[in-house]
């Protein structure tokens, strides 16, 4: 893994190939007040080709959301140019304002300022089930 | 009771929680002149955004019973909400008002919302196809007073598994209790949801679906007949095409136990034949008088009263 330009901040790794950009969007990085930069289709030895996103700042990282994306994804925190901590994702058990009920019986189908909230359910097969009705969460294919 | 309950799931309350409500109940039924003042000045609001009869009624006649006064609406055109107002609002509302709520609605998790904001009380009284936990209570209490025990018991569920809420609130309850078997009857469209299925064999629960009454009924201790929902389909050719999946007559139960009770939310539509009423074993009505006399103990529970 690469540190170098950053100082004070952290190094998302093993992003799969080609997610960078949505990953950067999902963590709001163009908002930030400091360097960002997406390196992509780096070679590695674990998955063949990922994603480096680097954040030269002190940014703070919901790494609920990171994990219901990726747990593949590790954190680097780094300090004074240092591996400060490396944190390995896993599977949130909650989310909260992240993913969105589509079931039409749900309340927050009609209360648009509830913000939707979901449990995990199964880690195994990463199913989560909305807190209001228990429907569970399907991805859009 | 210092700490604010609600009752939104029927798993919100512990067996030892549910004994003690049936207990209640039991002495309600034995002494009902010790509770006739017990609510004296209290307001129950029955917050009744869907039509109901039997559920509002008995909320009604439960507190009325405890010497406790009544208010609320009982559908959404005659409440604030034909205005656009949210859940919560009404709820912080209607809590000005009364000690205790008892809501229905047609969105799935909208009392949890209301459990939210209130600072009293709410009573989860049916919400869209999601929980029913004081019907449940009901057939427990029934259950109890016809079987004498909530274990050791074979249960069949018959007619809309899928978007009857009373059967999934009442599966959750049961699993609590041991030895308890289910046998699910219904077509297939109209099957157990997913999440009660894997709820069964997580806890190991011997389950199992049949798409015909009479195969399932010599095994049965309790038939839980439920009506096809016409309100719960958004294509009504699909109601059309299965509404009349299962009938219970009469001669259906000569192959059954001669202590099996047959059970029902209400309101039945075709489901159950009237001559089913004459027999025994039926046990509806039944039903609905102990839904008044569980929900007066329940009243009672979250007032902290007993």
């Amino acid at each position: 893994m690469n540190l170098d330009g950053v100082t004070n901040g952290i190094v998302l790794d093993h992003i799969q190939a080609g997610k960078g950009w949505d990953i950067y969007n999902l963590l709001g990085l163009e908002k930030v007040d400091c360097t960002v930069a997406i390196i992509q289709r780096v070679s590695s030895t674990k998955y063949g080709r990922k994603d480096i996103i680097k954040v030269d700042g002190d940014v703070d990282i919901d790494l609920d959301v990171l994990g219901y994306f990726d747990t593949n994804i590790t954190v680097n925190r780094i300090k004074d140019r240092e591996l400060l901590k490396k944190v390995h994702l896993k599977l949130p058990e909650t989310l909260t304002g992240v993913i969105q009920c589509r079931n039409p019986r749900c309340i927050t189908s009609v209360e648009q300022e509830i913000v939707h909230q979901f449990k995990l359910a199964d880690p195994e097969n990463k199913k989560y089930r909305c807190v209001y009705c228990d429907t569970v969460y399907k991805e859009k294919k | 009771m210092s700490e604010l309950r609600h009752l939104i799931n029927i798993t919100d309350l512990s067996v030892e929680e549910i004994a003690h409500l049936i207990d209640v109940a039991d002495d309600i039924i034995e002494h009902p002149e010790a509770y006739q003042d017990i609510c004296a000045h209290k307001k129950l609001a029955t917050l009744f955004f869907e039509p109901s009869t039997r559920t509002r009624l008995s909320f009604t006649a439960a507190m009325m019973e405890l010497g406790g006064n009544v208010l609320g609406f009982d559908q959404a055109a005659s409440s604030s909400t034909a205005k656009g107002e949210s859940v919560s609002d009404t709820i912080i509302m209607a809590s000005c008002y009364a000690d205790i709520i008892a809501m229905r609605h047609p969105k799935e998790g909208a009392p949890f919302v209301a459990a939210k904001h209130s600072s009293v009380p709410v009573i989860n009284a049916g919400d869209g196809g999601h929980f029913h936990p004081t019907q449940t209570l009901t057939d427990l209490m029934t259950i109890h007073r016809k079987r004498g025990e909530l274990g050791n018991l074979t249960i069949g569920l018959c007619g809309d598994l899928k978007f009857g809420r009373t059967v999934h609130s009442l599966i959750e309850a049961m699993i609590r209790y041991d030895n308890v078997r289910f046998i699910m009857i219904s077509p297939e469209e109209l099957d157990l949801p997913s999440y009660n299925k894997e709820t069964l064999d997580a806890k190991g629960i011997e389950w199992k679906e049949v798409r015909s009454l009479e195969e399932a009924m010599p095994e049965l201790d309790v038939l839980y007949m439920t009506r096809v929902q016409k309100e719960r389909f958004f294509n009504e050719e699909d109601y059309i095409r299965l509404k009349d999946s299962f009938i219970l007559r009469r001669n259906m139960l000569e192959t059954a136990k001669e202590d099996m009770i047959v059970m029902h939310p209400l309101p039945r539509v075709n489901e159950i034949s009237l001559d089913v009423d004459e027999d025994p074993r039926a046990a509806y009505f039944f039903q609905a008088l102990m839904g008044k006399y569980i929900r007066m103990a329940l009243i009672l529970f979250m007032l902290g009263i007993r």
